[in-house]
């Protein structure tokens, strides 16, 4: 910003900037603390959780609520059918919305208005809750693992977003040379039209896979099998219901009886849980940051 | 039509089917998605029948006999449903009141900074907890509440507040699930309007500066201005919505003591639906927030376009 220009800031305008200061500040405590708290507490051991002398630092530095979260057969699993839910799922994800953007992209895809609008109202009405339920179990998939990837295997706002990104940076003179070349459709997407969109692929795949990674409700209303819930129900039973499962029990059972390590296990939970996307994030952020701008370009 | 069509066919328009030919592998590539748009979007509307029939799993959903509006009198007439309206309802007007102008004073703050360490730390941190998962969210909220373990209830009993079991106390729940939310969503939420502010023409600036404006009035005057067609755009969208209030948090937040004022709309439609089985009637129930929410969004839409120029369409 050209702020730098040689005008002397009167004390009105110093007096405002040491405000903006000071909130932004208080601002990054308030989303800080609550975060370093438990990442505190997880390394901390249980009685000085339990009693609350956990503040800012590990207290009695205890390694046991992770052991105790490593232990747990029950997140192990729930971890491998997540990565698997997130791999597969965003590789569908990412090739429908091609699919369907690409298309709606070219201006002499004949009827591509029409199925715009097939595409809009999607957004606008919907079956709700049981009819999607009906369809979904009409089709057998119910309690099985194609019924956490089929029924979401697209978002209509990334279509939208792809599309403006389609529109906006491959030129129509492109396609047409191309077309007199005598290059089909098909190959113009392969060797051109995917090489020049790397970046908006990179986003949707961020995007898709952070929602992958973070989903619960589609297990919550399609799955029944413990052996192919994915790790956020896994966290939903242990952090929010407080069940712990007989087959957890089996494994920790005596260290289950020491006062507070469920309690314990809760915030180590949280950390281990948090730490995949956590640890990407700072690398993928301008990304993302990309992301939010290209769809906020108006379609 | 593009200039390469008119070339090859001078003088007349290239019929329909011409068209189609030129871009057959097209429509190949797009039949796929909107097969799914078939299954999964369309053949769900159909099903929107079943509020108007008394659906039973033998007779399936066509073969069941009508039962015109009764489930929709059923749920007008039931004791909850002004309780319901009204949770959804205050929830989603409370998170907009204070959800909506956040973001846009943390754009404006940061934008009034220089660009250096500290303004990219506040920016890195703030956008971070918008990838922690609704459940983890949740869990976050209860272990920071906690009576006499939770920081955040610590805090508040050194404050001197007596009654510290957050969770449990019904008046605090919209408090609560508002609060947590702008924690949550703010920073991300600002992107989008620190790159309209990014986008301000910097001799606009310059010129205030001559002309002696204060920086609070280059906030009014300048900023305010070139941020407003993006956040009419946002306004929209979310008073479209606020009838929508999202399930899966609510939902995870709920407990036997406070949900008399945490059951809404959707978390009431998921337990009549799924866990009581009463399929008819939660589909109505659906159905009825639904309309009501499309009706609020054209509503919405077209006042905005009526005061400001800017709409959705």
């Amino acid at each position: 910003m050209a702020r730098s220009i040689a005008i002397k800031e009167t004390l009105g305008d110093r007096i405002f900037i040491a405000g903006v200061y000071t909130f932004l500040s208080l601002v990054l405590l308030i989303v800080l603390i609550p975060l370093i708290y438990i990442l505190s507490a997880s390394f901390s051991s249980p009685q000085a959780v339990v009693t609350g002398k956990v503040t800012l630092w590990p207290v009695d530095f205890s390694l046991a609520g992770y052991k105790a979260v490593f232990n747990n057969p029950q997140i192990g699993t729930g971890f491998l059918n997540s990565l698997f839910y997130t791999v597969v799922g965003t590789l569908i994800n990412v090739t429908l919305t091609i699919m369907l953007a690409y298309p709606l992209a070219r201006k002499t895809f004949y009827g591509r208005n029409v199925f715009m609008i097939i595409l809009v109202i999607t957004m606008m009405f919907e079956g709700g809750l049981i009819p999607s339920y009906l369809v979904v179990k009409g089709l057998g998939l119910i309690d099985t693992r194609l019924a956490m990837i089929l029924p979401g295997a697209f978002a209509v706002f990334q279509v939208i977003i792809a599309r403006t990104f389609f529109q906006t940076s491959i030129p129509d003179e492109l396609a047409e040379a191309a077309e007199l070349d005598g290059c089909s459709d098909l190959r113009f997407i392969f060797s051109i039209v995917l090489p020049l969109s790397k970046p908006i692929i990179a986003v949707m795949t961020l995007m898709y896979a952070v929602g992958h990674w973070n989903a619960y409700f589609d297990a919550l209303i399609y799955l029944r099998n413990p052996d192919i819930f994915p790790l956020q129900i896994i966290l939903r039973n242990i952090l929010i219901l407080n069940s712990v499962d007989a087959s957890m029990m089996a494994n920790v059972d005596q260290m289950m009886a020491q006062q507070g390590l469920k309690d314990l296990l809760k915030y180590s939970l949280i950390v281990v849980s948090s730490a995949p996307v956590l640890m990407i994030y700072p690398f993928v952020q301008k990304h993302f940051v990309k992301g939010v701008m290209i769809g906020s370009l108006k379609g | 039509m593009s200039s390469m069509e008119a070339a090859m066919n001078p003088g007349r328009k290239p019929s329909a089917w011409k068209k189609i030919q030129r871009h057959w592998q097209l429509y190949i590539v797009i039949s796929l998605p909107l097969l799914y748009l078939l299954i999964f979007k369309y053949i769900p509307m159909t099903g929107i029948v079943i509020a108007f029939k008394d659906y039973n799993v033998v007779q399936g959903m066509w073969g069941s006999p009508w039962a015109g509006f009764k489930y929709f009198n059923q749920f007008f007439d039931s004791p909850n449903f002004w309780l319901y309206i009204k949770n959804t309802l205050g929830i989603s007007l409370y998170g907009l009141i204070v959800g909506f102008p956040a973001p846009i004073i943390l754009a404006l703050a940061l934008n009034e900074i220089r660009t250096g360490f500290f303004k990219k730390s506040v920016q890195m941190v703030t956008y971070a907890p918008y990838f922690i998962s609704t459940v983890v969210m949740v869990s976050i909220i209860i272990v920071n509440l906690t009576p006499n373990v939770g920081m955040v209830s610590r805090f508040f009993a050194l404050l001197g507040v007596a009654d510290t079991n957050f969770m449990g106390n019904p008046a605090l729940f919209k408090s609560i699930y508002v609060l947590s939310d702008v924690w949550q969503m703010t920073g991300y939420g600002a992107i989008i309007y620190i790159a309209a502010l990014a986008g301000v023409n910097p001799e606009l600036y310059e010129s205030a500066k001559v002309d002696g404006a204060s920086r609070f009035q280059k906030i009014l005057r300048i900023d305010l201005p070139s941020i407003l067609p993006v956040a009419v755009i946002m306004l929209i969208l979310n008073l479209g919505n606020i009838m929508k209030l999202g399930f899966e948090k609510i939902y995870l937040m709920q407990n036997p003591l406070n949900l008399n004022s945490s059951e809404v709309i959707s978390t009431y439609v998921y337990k009549v639906g799924l866990l009581g089985s009463n399929f008819s009637f939660s589909t109505a129930i659906g159905l009825f927030n639904s309309i009501v929410n499309l009706m609020l969004l054209i509503l919405v839409n077209y006042i905005a376009r009526k005061l400001t120029e800017n709409s959705l369409w």
